[in-house]
């Protein structure tokens, strides 16, 4: 059972990244990312079972905490320009059609 | 002991996948917002607790309760403060067809 949970977990993992490549918004990639990191705290738990090395959750417990940082830090410039940009252009394009 | 544990790891997946799913087929960022911060809470702590009932040692069990307790607080953190970006910077969600009709309509006269 732990080494179907790791492949569901790496399918999870591959749909994150593709929504993470296709994302229309800034938004859409930063929730992927997000995602990702949390499946990956998942999938080194997982693995440490795998292996019969459960000293893989500590680099779980560190990966946890840089993933909550990443995500805090680039949310912190949301006021930036690069944030409105494509919003604008979306604006744009509605008036258009 | 063994059968829990499976069963566990069992419905964890099965939230995982559906998840995946939900962010690869919702048409609209607060939907798909929606999915993954819904079932991410519960899949990691399904998981996690699968994983305590694998191997019942003292320290193990006491650095997976440390990692179940800092994603269930950090997860709903992050997608608080994903939306309230979002919304700060106007990311309208798409809304039904019909209704934007209705809604050019009564604006029009």
């Amino acid at each position: 059972m732990l080494i179907a949970a790791t492949i569901a977990i790496l399918v999870v993992m591959i749909m994150a990244i593709t929504r993470g490549i296709v994302g229309p918004t800034l938004y859409d990639r930063i929730l992927a990312v997000n995602m990702f990191g949390t499946k990956t705290v998942l999938l080194i738990s997982i693995l440490g079972f795998v292996m019969g090395r459960p000293e893989f959750l500590d680099i779980a417990i560190v990966y946890a905490l840089i993933n909550f940082v990443s995500v805090i830090a680039v949310l912190r410039h949301s006021d930036a320009s690069i944030f409105k940009t494509p919003q604008s252009v979306e604006k744009e394009t509605e008036k258009n059609s | 002991m063994n059968i829990s544990s499976a069963l566990f790891l069992l419905v964890g997946s099965f939230l995982c996948i559906s998840g995946g799913v939900g962010i690869l087929r919702f048409p609209d960022f607060y939907t798909r917002m929606h999915a993954v911060g819904v079932t991410e809470t519960l899949a990691t702590a399904m998981i996690l607790i699968g994983l305590m009932l694998q191997n019942p040692d003292g320290i193990v069990v006491l650095k997976l309760i440390i990692i179940l307790l800092m994603t269930l607080f950090i997860s709903p953190t992050a997608s608080h403060a994903l939306a309230k970006a979002a919304m700060h910077n106007e990311l309208k969600p798409k809304l039904d067809q019909p209704e934007d009709n209705e809604k050019v309509k009564s604006s029009n006269p």
